[in-house]
């Protein structure tokens, strides 16, 4: 065994650990609620654990695809050639931060979902099914697999959000479930379109990477695929028009589904443009970008706009989330090396960052039943602990130095500004209305006179500060310290077909 | 040779049969659950038999039927839906007054045995008898609940269209054996290809009616009005019958009709299938959103399955044999996840309405709470049809859509997808009564009868197996759909050197 194969198993324990738990707690009775709360601590600590080596093992002077096992599963079937389907895992600079986010997000999640009492076996069952999905979509070398785990990690959604949510959960549950599965119908269109064109009888997405940029795909067959490829991971992402399941959904989620969902889910959107779009279809990426570009500028002055306006904690975050991911989608449009390193730099800033914010207003709302921003006031004198860990989301929301979302933020601007200067000064007219709604939800809710109704509420518990200690730290690390990303991400993002220097 | 040993698994299911028969003629007093077991046990020995036919040379019966790994491919089928759904039925009749059980299970041998005939059939009349067989053997099955008057209705409205769709089929075999002179599926193969002039209108005619004919079989819409009412009416395990042996049987016949006899004029009957498809799977789909009963849920929903189905048989036309293969196995091994899949739900379902007495999809009320079992397998089932990763209906289905894909059919292959996308709201309706909404009453958990858990639990790790290693039932469906297409490649060029 070589190391690099032994490293393959790594990234498979990465999936096998989440169903391996999901298995075990199916056969925990329901009434141990405790067990059922340690064995998720248990499976959430050591994700997080191989996360980090995943990422720090990943060789920056090293081949573009490291820690690969590749494991023929289906093979000379009808249709379907020598290697026709194989479980082919690898890790690239690019699903290394991914990776890395999901575990950190994951770990978080997992304590703050401690205090749920209802049903919390089923719950964490079907939280780590979602999260075998998000790691498998990102390690995937393999179409059916990649699309196997995304739909995988849609799938549990409905029952998450419609059981153990708030605020009208079932109508949020519904909407968002039949959104992304709609956008992902659009990728299966565009998967057998993929594969018939290519005509080379295997699932492997290297060799249909290959299939994409020697032409074998045509260049008419890509300009018509790749919208149907990113608009249907653009609904995951919050592309605008597409967002609106966004804001319902995350209003209506138990908080570490909001976590999850916000910080990592939406990421998959992205990195499927990614490998999909810009990857496998480069040819209709040059084509189409500059729509892309248009649709996220859109979005993320929307979405700022929207956050100005609204009062719930949620809602604000839920629009505060459509415009970051706007700026995602506007650095994978610039196509050049410094943007699409800020996109991808931004999904994990964006990721960590969201994932406290939603930590922070689940740790409110447990106590205080509203999420309406105008009932409260000085909640600083109460909760002085939560005060801090918000304000430093929402610092790093509006893109402070020193936090990750200015190192995402700037690269993304410089990216845009080289591209497409006027979007660039619209990207940063963006960043100024966050600065407004986030200053604003500072001023009414942490300063001010405290209205007694909530003198009783208390800081956050020693779980909620360890999973926000997680969090705070990524996002500090990434904010001073930001070369271990930029060179991983940058080491694959150089190689992407069709991107500039 | 008259090789009358080709038959034997059938003389097993049929001796099975008559047996069944006999004992609760001459021996009245005997437990019913004894029947069926005893039919269980003899669609064992029946499908240990099936074992054996497998991987031989296709072996000819006076060039009526044909044993080849095709036909072996639906008699395992067979024995194993005769299987589960006489075992399904041991508990379900158990609550019913006035049925007599011994003719019960006979007739699910003898329309299993019908549906063999039907895949080995190479000739007309051999086709239709085998299919007069299994349909006479449902219209008593559907109304065999003597004293409730939904099944009389249901069984009245399904003889009566029935006999109508029998009479279609037949007027196009007329037609056909008129034009060709033969009705040998290899003679109408060889007459077809040899003849100087266009295709004949009477032909065209021909098929036509027979495609409508097997369509009221496999109610692929517009000829699927007699479903929905025949589901309802129908006890529950016949429902599990008629939603699986009585379409894939369809689909044996259609599939070896269409790929052998009539694939010279591929041309000329392709679109039918195609607008079929179109049809069938938007009307099953869209009208499934509004029912309010399960079984008509699943009676529209089986239709919109049914329509992505027929989209692999328009394939069969517009390519050449290796495309015929890519779309036959694809098909194939989707209705393998399908069978597997239906009979799953009904299994849960037997249980679920034989505590709750409804059959409305309200009667599921806070499953999740009474009874967490069947609420994961009606959930598992339900996903799997819709298509979802884990469980079959995602490998399956994606199989044989891509098995289906060619320049001219990806449009309906897009309309699949869409389709599928649609089912996806009306399952999760269905999914909604049981997680999201508290029991009706007190929340006790029940206990399922012992061999209604035992098979819904196998079923369920069918489901996931199919889905998660698609791999060997998707050779198997490889090997079954071979045999269509050796012989349509060497007719192809045997028709090259002919000039």
């Amino acid at each position: 065994m070589t190391f690099d194969e032994g490293q393959g198993y790594v990234v498979l324990a990465t999936l096998v650990l989440p169903l391996a738990a999901a298995l075990i707690l199916i056969f925990t009775p329901g009434s141990q609620k405790m067990a059922v709360r340690y064995i998720s601590a248990v499976t959430g600590a050591i994700l997080a654990a191989l996360s980090i080596y995943i990422f720090v093992a990943y060789q920056v002077d090293g081949p573009e695809a490291q820690m690969n096992l590749n494991w023929a599963w289906v093979e000379n079937v009808a249709f379907l050639g020598p290697g026709g389907i194989s479980l082919r895992l690898a890790v690239d600079g690019i699903s290394a931060l991914m990776a890395l986010l999901t575990g950190v997000v994951a770990f978080a999640g997992a304590l703050a979902s401690w205090k749920i009492e209802y049903r919390n076996k089923d719950f964490y069952i079907l939280y780590w099914i979602l999260l075998a999905g998000v790691y498998g979509t990102f390690f995937a070398y393999d179409l059916f697999f990649f699309f196997f785990f995304y739909e995988l990690a849609v799938m549990p959604l409905y029952l998450l959000i419609g059981v153990w949510g708030s605020t009208r959960k079932e109508y949020g549950a519904a909407k968002l479930t039949l959104m992304l599965v709609g956008g992902s119908v659009l990728i299966w269109i565009g998967i057998f379109a993929t594969f018939h064109q290519a005509g080379i009888g295997t699932f492997d997405l290297p060799s249909l990477w290959a299939a994409g940029q020697d032409g074998t795909i045509s260049a008419t067959a890509q300009k018509v695929i790749f919208p149907l490829m990113v608009v249907g991971c653009g609904v995951l992402a919050a592309l605008w028009p597409f967002h609106t399941w966004s804001p319902d959904g995350h209003m209506s989620a138990p908080t570490a589904v909001s976590m999850v969902h916000a910080g990592v889910l939406m990421k998959l959107g992205a990195f499927g443009i990614i490998r999909l779009g810009i990857q496998l279809l480069p040819e209709g990426a040059a084509f189409w970008m500059p729509a892309l570009m248009v649709l996220g500028t859109i979005g993320a002055v929307y979405g700022a706009t929207a956050a100005l306006t609204q009062r719930d904690f949620k809602l604000i975050s839920g629009y505060s989330s459509v415009s970051h991911m706007g700026y995602v989608l506007m650095g994978l449009a610039t196509m050049n090396t410094i943007g699409i390193t800020g996109a991808v730099l931004q999904m994990f800033s964006h990721g960590v960052m969201t994932a406290l914010v939603f930590l922070m207003i689940g740790a409110l709302y447990d106590q205080a039943h509203t999420r309406d921003m105008k009932e409260f006031g000085g909640l600083g004198r109460v909760m002085p602990l939560w005060v801090i860990f918000y304000a430093i989301a929402g610092l790093a929301n509006v893109g402070l130095p020193g936090f990750s979302g200015f190192t995402a933020e700037f690269h993304i601007f410089v990216g845009t500004f080289r591209t497409y200067p006027v979007f660039g000064a619209l990207a940063i007219f963006a960043a100024a209305l966050a600065a407004a709604y986030m200053l604003r939800m500072f001023a009414t809710v942490f300063f001010g006179p405290l209205n007694p109704h909530w003198k009783d509420l208390k800081d956050l518990t020693p779980l909620e500060r360890l999973s926000g200690a997680m969090l705070i730290a990524s996002i500090v690390i990434m904010g001073v310290w930001w070369a271990p990303f930029t060179e991983r991400v940058g080491h694959t993002v150089t190689l992407l077909p069709g991107v500039t220097g | 040779m008259r090789d009358y040993a080709l038959f034997i698994p059938e003389y097993i299911a049929c001796g099975v049969a008559l047996l069944v028969i006999a004992l609760e003629l001459f021996a009245p007093r005997l437990r019913k659950d004894l029947l069926a077991y005893l039919t269980a046990l003899g669609a064992v020995a029946w499908f240990a038999a099936g074992l054996a036919f497998l991987d031989r040379d296709p072996k000819s019966y006076q060039g009526l039927f044909i044993s080849d790994d095709f036909t072996a491919f639906f008699r395992l089928l067979a024995a194993g839906i005769v299987f589960v759904v006489a075992l399904m039925s041991a508990e379900f009749l158990k609550r019913q007054r006035g049925v007599d059980q011994g003719e019960f299970y006979g007739l699910l041998l003898v329309a299993g045995s019908a549906m063999t005939i039907m895949a080995g059939a190479t000739e007309l009349l051999t086709a239709y008898l085998a299919l007069e067989v299994l349909s006479f053997s449902l219209y008593v099955l559907v109304g065999i609940l003597k004293r409730d008057l939904r099944s009389n209705e249901a069984s009245l409205k399904y003889i009566l269209l029935g006999a109508f769709s029998s009479a279609l089929f037949l007027y196009g075999l007329s037609l056909v054996y008129g034009a060709a002179g033969t009705t040998s599926y290899a003679g109408i193969a060889e007459a077809f290809a040899g003849r100087d002039s266009g295709l004949d209108p009477a032909v065209a005619v021909g098929m036509m009616l027979i495609l409508a004919g097997v369509g009221f079989k496999v109610s692929a819409a517009p000829f699927h009005m007699w479903a929905p009412d025949a589901y309802e009416g129908a006890p529950l395990p016949i429902t599990a019958f008629l939603s699986t042996l009585s379409k894939a049987a369809g689909f044996a016949l259609i599939l070896r009709l269409f790929s052998t006899a009539f694939v010279t004029d591929a041309e000329s009957w392709r679109w039918a299938f195609l607008a079929l498809a179109a049809v069938t799977m938007t009307v099953g789909n869209l009208i499934a959103i509004q029912q309010k009963n399960l079984k008509r849920l699943v009676a529209y929903s089986s239709i919109g399955q049914v329509g992505y189905m027929l989209i692999s048989i328009a394939a069969l036309g517009y390519g050449d044999a290796q495309v015929g293969l890519n779309a036959t196995s694809g098909l194939l091994v989707h209705l393998v996840g399908y069978i597997v899949t239906t009979l799953a739900l009904f299994s849960a379902l037997t249980a679920a309405v034989s505590r709750t007495g409804s059959e409305e999809i309200a009667g599921l009320r806070g499953l999740a709470e009474t009874q967490p079992f069947l609420a994961l397998v009606i959930t598992a089932s339900l996903f799997s049809f819709a298509g979802l990763p884990f469980f079959a209906g995602f490998a399956t289905k994606l199989f044989m859509l891509q098995g289906a894909t060619t320049d001219e059919t990806i449009w309906i292959v897009a309309l699949a997808v869409l389709n599928s996308f649609i089912s996806l709201y009306y399952y999760l309706m269905v999914i909604r009564q049981m997680y999201l909404f508290d029991p009706l009453g007190e929340a006790v958990r029940f206990r399922v009868q012992p061999v209604l858990w035992g098979l819904a639990a196998i079923l369920l790790l069918g489901i996931l197996f199919i889905g998660m290693y698609p791999g060997p039932a998707f050779e198997f469906s490889e090997q079954a759909a071979k045999p269509l297409f050796e012989s349509a490649s060497a007719a192809a060029s045997a028709r090259v050197q002919a000039p």
